[in-house]
């Protein structure tokens, strides 16, 4: 159907996004790179205008060969995992909810989706202080009203923390997506099962779960694309004590307050590794949803 | 006895719902609460749900020390422009993908997507000198073309979900009319796609307004949005709970406002043509 | 005197200023401290004192020290002052990277500040930072509970004393921990406070040679200890607590000790934010029996100038009036000397008005005998007491504050934390070429 004189408007209309992207994408990797190559350490006097060393692989080496390198991956699968699972399982739980007829719809939705609004730092921070705070936070208000020994939170339970506090910013925005996807769902459907005496569990995995499958997937694209980069959240609370330092974190750790950049490109350079192997993997599943 | 099952079940469900929603929203009005609070109510045990003496103490003392105003022009400059400017590359871009696809227009996107996996930090450096080189540190122009690169990804691909679901017979009855390429652009698919493009700005005006790594780090004075206001609330010495609280209200609710008035936007917005 | 007077005085002072130098505006990175946010607050003095204008970055701590070493090492020169700290600045002093302060004027009088806190800004014999403030750390207890348990609290106690005594004051029913000490991650947090613990067990961080010594027994004789002490008497969660957080406890009446910055004293006595303000008393912070040093630092939030300023004048103008005997003078006139800056100036602690204040003379006995040169019994390759002058060490100290930390948690024992720590700091040397 397109024709030639199209094809090459198409092209030109896309040049520019791509061209952006790609300067982008190909500019700070590329010095990322050359970095990673080089010992690089500014509190030494290291600089770009005085020559950096080349080291090979070393950085490379020593960035693996450290002692945090797979327990920051494993940090990181975590609590992406862990993010994805709750704010799929909730999500799926809420728009259900949500899709029926109840008085105030309007007003629930909006209370649901306001995390969404609020900055990550800001949520941090409120969940860390007036929240987890071990004396003052709520939730040891409330333990010690039912006579429990209030939790250390970010001490104690970090991991799990630092994943409730993503999947209350995230589980809007998953509740959101899977709403609009069971409102689509045809109701006569529903309606002829539920007459057949389908019981409820067998209408949700034969009906609504497959009518979903879209919808879940795109969730679980784009928190992933937002989680594995996560940062604040970590800054704020535990600044990566306690099992909570993931792969972006432990780079952050190298380049901010070891000041080795060669060593935090390197660990760039193996971020992007994983970012890559993870969308591969997504790409895999996702792929074919997403043609529809 | 049909109705009275069904009026049961709304009971039920409204207040299921009610409470879902009030638990989810809790912390937010938590926090708006307890910045009308004194420090020490803040952190009274039992805690103080509504009744005591409110108090815009808190906020006068965050308006004193640093002038909201100017960081909140910031967010609303850096966040508008940036979207803008990021809607206008990537219309022409998405609306290719649309209706012009080629085998590569799929392993485009994602690949559009995956530049957003790089991590922030690990080029921080890389950046920051770039930024140095060019004079483009605490400028409002650094930040909206840093905060527009971030997000086109996300942008190019919610117009191509939009564009996909326009049917393509109105776009070739139109070139049979004899339509140029930029009249319908203009006339036929604009107009079509005007939802789209009004939730897909929403949404990314609240990832930008919400950025703060790059907001944070290269900026110092002139440029400094709201995500260095918080930063100067967040741990000081002494009680805080109430100023920082203050701190956060200010910070959220010009977002938190203009989300709920145009929620039905935004609804259709995150929806990513996941309706099908 | 009346006001008036003043502000003709100022107007004639800066109509002097103005018309020798142009006014500009300077950018001015600083921590979000009490003190600092007070000295934002008295801006206006120095505007119309001099004609200049200030825009003020103030940020959190941890943020704020992100932003300025991004910013000195890929010279983005966003800032024409920066607040540092004693860490930092011989660092960045000998990298060419500060302007040094040599040609301060006369009425400024160099030669008051505390040698300490002199030394401590200087490298090679230049100034390269003015102190803010300064600290050492020391005991502060609560007078009522001590008497209460019995006790009394010796001007120079020991450790093993100090640990009877949390002991002895805890009353977990009343929720009063008889001690509460920093056990947050980081190394201005907690491994500050357990460096410098260890240091007066005798323990160090590296011998002569550079190698990690945390496989030797002090270490392991100081970590035991402190965790001992902190499950016995310490609050629930102590593992996350760091200065701010153990400040809320005590300003709440929930610690019967604390150990911490001098400057803490302000706070704790302070009626307005404390409910134990009149029952604070002050002691040099402990020792273990036999060890000759105590485990008090010596710190200074200070105002450097980055080079490659263009405002270089302007900034010394300001850096001259924020750390001036003048405006400690401003601060007591309009908040009382109990909130003046302290720890910088001998001046200070020479005035009368200032030494009734009750921790003036254990704050300036504290910071007199902290010296960086000898932070513990055995020598040291390095400077700095609760840390080793090198650019390595935030990074080290850091991630073993957080194997130190998930021992406080009850995560991983004494030995697995040493062992690790010891690992990762002779990795982390030998990666920078120490080794």
């Amino acid at each position: 159907m397109a024709t030639q004189h199209s094809r090459s408007a198409a092209r030109l209309m896309m040049a520019p996004a791509v061209i952006l992207l790609l300067g982008w994408m190909l500019v700070p990797l590329t010095m990322t790179l050359f970095f990673s190559f080089k010992k690089y350490l500014p509190m030494r006097g290291d600089s770009l205008e005085n020559g950096l060393e080349w080291v090979g692989f070393e950085n490379y080496v020593r960035f693996i060969g450290s002692s945090s390198f797979w327990p920051s991956v494993q940090a990181t699968l975590v609590i992406v995992g862990g993010v994805l699972a709750i704010t799929v399982i909730l999500g799926i739980f809420l728009a259900i909810l949500l899709d029926q007829p109840f008085w105030g719809q309007g007003v629930v939705r909006i209370l649901v989706i306001a995390p969404f609004f609020v900055m990550p730092t800001v949520s941090a921070l409120v969940w860390k202080n007036m929240f987890m705070d071990p004396v003052n936070g709520i939730l040891a208000h409330l333990w010690r009203f039912f006579g429990a020994e209030p939790v250390s939170w970010l001490s104690d339970a970090s991991l799990q923390s630092i994943i409730m506090i993503v999947s209350w910013q995230w589980l809007p925005f998953a509740t959101l997506i899977l709403l609009t996807a069971i409102q689509s769902l045809d109701s006569e459907q529903l309606e002829a099962a539920e007459m057949d005496g389908a019981p409820v569990v067998q209408r949700f995995f034969y009906i609504v779960l497959p009518h979903l499958g879209r919808a879940i997937t795109i969730v679980i694209l784009i928190q992933t694309i937002f989680l594995l980069s996560i940062f604040a959240e970590i800054f704020v609370t535990t600044g990566g004590a306690f099992g909570t330092r993931t792969l972006t974190y432990l780079i952050f750790q190298r380049v901010i307050d070891s000041q080795n950049i060669g060593l935090g490109s390197a660990g760039g350079v193996y971020a992007i590794i994983l970012a890559n192997i993870v969308a591969a993997f997504l790409m895999r599943i996702v792929g074919k949803n997403l043609d529809a | 006895m049909a109705r009275s099952t069904t009026t049961r079940r709304k009971i039920i469900t409204t207040a299921a719902a009610w409470a879902v929603g009030l638990l989810i929203f809790f912390p937010i009005y938590w926090t708006i609460l307890t910045s009308f609070k004194t420090e020490a109510q803040a952190i009274n045990d039992p805690p103080l749900f509504f009744f005591f003496d409110w108090t815009l103490e808190n906020y006068a003392v965050v308006q004193e020390r640093s002038d909201y105003m100017r960081f909140l022009w910031n967010s609303v400059i850096i966040s508008g422009l940036s979207t803008l400017l990021g809607v206008m590359i990537a219309v022409p871009a998405a609306w290719s993908m649309a209706f012009v696809p080629s085998r590569r227009t799929k392993d485009i996107l994602l690949w559009m997507l995956s530049t957003k996996m790089l991590p922030a930090v690990g080029v921080l450096y890389p950046i920051s000198l770039l930024f140095v080189k060019f004079g483009l540190l605490d400028t409002r122009t650094g930040l909206v073309v840093v905060l527009m690169l971030i997000n086109l990804p996300i942008i190019v691909w919610m117009l191509y979900t939009y564009f996909k679901e326009i049917p393509g017979e109105i776009l070739e009855a139109a070139r049979m009319d004899g339509a140029t390429l930029r009249e319908e652009i203009v006339y036929i698919l604009t107009p079509m796609a005007i939802p789209g493009i009004a939730s897909t700005m929403l949404l990314n005006f609240i990832l930008a307004w919400n950025e703060a790594f790059w907001t944070l780090n290269l900026t110092a004075a002139k440029a400094a949005p709201l995500t260095a206001f918080i930063a100067s609330y967040s741990s000081p010495e002494g009680l805080f709970f109430a100023k920082l609280s203050a701190a956060s209200t200010m910070a959220i609710a010009p977002i938190l406002i203009l989300g709920w008035f145009s929620q039905k936007q935004l609804v259709r917005g995150l929806t990513f043509g996941a309706v099908k | 005197m009346s006001f008036a007077n003043a502000l003709r005085a100022a107007t004639s002072l800066a109509l002097v200023f103005g018309a020798t130098a142009q006014a500009e505006t300077i950018t001015i990175a600083t921590v979000n401290n009490g003190d600092m946010i007070r000295m934002q607050g008295l801006t206006e003095d120095f505007t119309t004192k001099t004609g200049h204008t200030v825009e003020w970055v103030t940020l959190e701590e941890n943020v704020l020290r992100q932003r300025v070493t991004t910013d000195i090492t890929t010279k983005g020169g966003q800032f024409d002052i920066m607040t540092i700290g004693m860490y930092e600045t011989p660092i960045w002093g000998k990298n060419g990277w500060l302007v040094p302060l040599d040609d301060l004027s006369a009425e400024y009088d160099v030669d008051d500040l505390l040698p300490a806190m002199r030394n401590g800004l200087s490298y090679d014999g230049t100034l390269f930072a003015a102190p803010f403030y300064g600290e050492s750390s020391m005991i502060m207890y609560r007078t009522d509970l001590m008497e209460k348990a019995g006790l009394e609290m010796p001007e120079a106690p020991t450790w093993q004393f100090i640990r009877q005594a949390a002991a002895a004051m805890t009353d977990r029913a009343n929720d009063i921990n008889g001690i509460c000490l920093r056990g947050k991650a980081g190394w201005g947090e907690g491994g500050a406070f357990i460096t410098v613990t260890a240091n007066s067990f005798g323990a160090r961080w590296f011998d002569e040679e550079w190698n990690a010594q945390f496989d030797q027994p002090e270490w392991k004789e100081a970590l035991e200890f402190f965790v001992g002490m902190m499950s016995e008497s310490g609050p629930a969660g102590y593992a996350t607590n760091g200065f701010n957080e153990n400040l809320s406890l005590f300003q709440q009446g929930k610690c019967g000790m604390w150990i911490d910055a001098t400057v803490a004293a302000s706070f704790v006595t302070n009626p307005n934010d404390s409910s134990v303000a009149d029952k604070v008393g002050f002691a040099l912070a402990p020792n273990s029996e036999g060890v000759e040093k105590r485990s008090n630092w010596l710190w200074a939030w200070a105002l450097a100038i980055p080079a490659g300023t263009q405002k270089t004048d302007a900034a010394k103008q300001f850096i001259e009036w924020a750390t001036s005997k003048d405006y400690i003078e401003l601060v007591a006139a309009k908040e009382g000397w109990a909130n003046v800056p302290p720890g910088a100036r001998t001046s200070l602690y020479e005035n009368p008005n200032y030494m009734e204040v009750p921790f003036a003379k254990m704050t300036l006995d504290s910071i007199l005998s902290a010296d960086p040169n000898n932070p513990t019994v055995k020598p040291v390759p390095y400077v700095g007491i609760q840390f080793a002058a090198i650019p390595e060490f935030a990074g080290i100290a850091t991630e073993v504050s957080q194997e130190f930390s998930a021992v406080y948690a009850g995560q991983q024992s004494v030995d697995e934390a040493l062992a690790k720590a010891q690992a990762l700091t002779n990795d982390a040397m030998e990666a920078a070429g120490y080794r």
